[in-house]
């Protein structure tokens, strides 16, 4: 480019307007963090006085534990059902044509543009009519759902990369369709696997609107506990909260970034 | 020999799950035409009069208003996350790159909930952004900005961001940057380049991110929820509150087809509004 003062002028305002939108983009997680550690109970800027207190609380009010545990519950479930199922279901309509296979796979793509309270009230009105009860079981299914598309994808994503000779050199050693499978396939789509997995389970920790429908006291998630605790108190923990929140996150991304490349995470999610 | 090893092992367990996704779908269906009973969890006979109720201007506004706030949240989101996948695809400088991939993508690992918190915490009357203004003098009094349609927007905004900046750059990275090139040489201005070729060429990942953008904002439900306050009511919020304070449940059934069959229209008709713009990118 010449360096004419039009272009310069342009130039600048270009950096001072991303300057502007990343203010924008960090701006709430600054915000929190800073009221994480203000000691009064009453959000005030800037804070009087600092304290780690409502960190403290944050650690010890009950329903914060118990909707931890829980979640780490269903979305261990949820996302290591969704693994089995959706790259199963992932290899057989890569590999093979059979009747449904296009239908199948409309089906358990839709959740990705069918809103989530959709889901969750289906799923409620279904246990209603089914005399299901409300317990983990049918959370983790609506869960299930949900994560699918996105474990299927990266499924076939990987299924794309794999180099199919392998396979077929193992069966003229003689090799049976089940030991090729356990020996050749599965072992080379580990890393799509694993990050199919990690997504899911990201997604499936921080799912809230289904999970406020089809879940009751005894199974609230974190999300959900979160939001019942927004409604009643208005103190900074659950800016403490969020700044665990987000620096677990991070710190899971990093390693995430690490072993399996950040780039090919992204690929799964901006198709 | 079996030429197709695991079939029913392998597509089986998803048929299930398509069987319970199905069932749960069919089961919406089924309420919405049902007739509630006050007080009992029951429902009664065959009835069309829960989509009758929709046209009373309180559940018709809610629709306009979602539609309204969806199309805003889109349209803002387009303009903040341009510049900012622009940024990120052509920056000579690596560590700006990760610096921006990272500010952008963190927050899509975060959840609804901690999002919409943070926005409340910066628009609250005893907020950041309240507090920031009275200091600098520009204010004589808070401004309130919780329980407003455009604190929901800004923080509806700043939830949709990283999908529309993931989706333009992906678009962008792909130009061919030698048309670009070649106008320059031409004689063409920076701007005009612009205008004529990148933003052209980069219309696919607009419509994508547009829609997604659009139908993110109009499944979302604690933003609107916790920022709104009831004062800013959308079909999302709309349909929880006929489920859980009146257990209206066949008339949320009914709310929630109508807003699922409304944004499934309003997407398509992005994408065949946005098909000439297309079929122009792809030409030039």
């Amino acid at each position: 480019m010449k360096r004419t003062p039009g272009t310069m002028l342009l130039r600048w305002s270009g950096r001072i307007l991303v300057g502007v939108i990343l203010v924008f983009v960090l701006l709430p997680g600054v915000v929190v963090a800073i009221s994480a550690f203000n000691d009064r109970a009453i959000l005030a800027f800037p804070p009087q006085a600092w304290s780690l207190r409502w960190f403290w609380r944050a650690f010890s009010y009950a329903d914060f534990a118990k909707g931890f545990w829980n979640g780490l519950t269903v979305t261990v479930w949820a996302s290591s059902i969704a693994v089995v199922v959706g790259s199963a279901f992932a290899f057989a309509i890569h590999r093979y044509k059979f009747v449904l296979r296009d239908v199948l796979e409309g089906i358990l793509l839709s959740p990705l543009i069918i809103p989530h309270y959709t889901i969750g009230l289906g799923v409620l009105i279904l246990a209603s009519q089914t005399n299901v009860g409300r317990g983990f079981p049918l959370v983790i299914f609506a869960h299930v759902v949900m994560v699918l598309p996105f474990v299927m994808r990266s499924t076939y994503i990987s299924l794309e990369n794999l180099d199919t000779r392998l396979e077929l050199v193992a069966s003229s050693l003689g090799a049976t369709p089940l030991r090729i499978l356990f020996t050749v396939t599965i072992p080379l789509l580990i890393p799509g696997l694993l990050s199919g997995w990690l997504f899911a389970a990201i997604l499936s920790f921080n799912e809230f609107t289904a999970t406020l429908f089809v879940s009751s006291q005894a199974t609230q998630t974190l999300p959900v506990a979160m939001y019942n605790y927004v409604r009643e108190f208005a103190d900074p923990t659950l800016a403490a909260l969020s700044v665990i929140y987000i620096v677990v996150t991070a710190t899971l991304l990093t390693i995430a970034n690490s072993f399996l490349g950040l780039g090919k995470i992204l690929n799964v999610d901006a198709h | 020999m079996n030429t197709r090893p695991f079939l029913g092992w392998f597509v089986s367990p998803a048929g299930l799950v398509a069987a319970g996704l199905v069932a749960a779908m069919l089961a919406v269906f089924q309420y919405s035409v049902r007739a509630y009973i006050p007080g009992s969890l029951e429902v009664g006979g065959f009835t069309w009069q829960n989509f009758a109720a929709m046209l009373r201007p309180l559940y018709a506004l809610a629709f306009w208003n979602t539609v309204l706030l969806c199309f805003e949240t889109a349209v803002f989101t387009l303009i903040l996350a341009y510049p900012l996948a622009y940024a990120l695809v052509r920056t000579n400088s690596s560590a700006l790159r990760s610096f921006i991939l990272i500010v952008s993508v963190t927050p899509l690992f975060l959840g609804e909930v901690v999002r919409t918190y943070s926005w409340m915490i910066v628009l609250g009357n005893n907020g950041f952004l309240n507090t920031l203004l009275l200091k600098l003098g520009l204010l004589d009094r808070p401004v309130q900005m919780m329980f407003t349609a455009g604190g929901v927007v800004a923080a509806l905004v700043h939830v949709t961001m990283p999908i529309m900046v993931i989706m333009l750059a992906a678009a962008l990275s792909h130009i061919d940057r030698n048309y670009e090139k070649a106008a320059e040489s031409l004689g063409a201005g920076s701007v005009r380049i612009f205008m004529t070729i990148t933003l052209p060429l980069s219309m696919p990942g607009i419509v994508a991110g547009f829609s997604t953008a659009f139908a993110w904002t109009f499944s979302a439900f604690a933003t609107p929820q916790l920022i709104g306050g009831g004062r800013v009511s959308t079909v999302s919020t709309l349909i929880y509150q006929l489920g859980f304070s009146s257990f209206n449940f066949p008339f949320a059934a009914s709310l929630s087809i109508i807003g699922l069959a409304l944004s499934l229209a309003v997407i398509a008709l992005l994408k065949k509004a946005a098909s000439p713009l297309e079929r122009m990118a792809g030409t030039t």
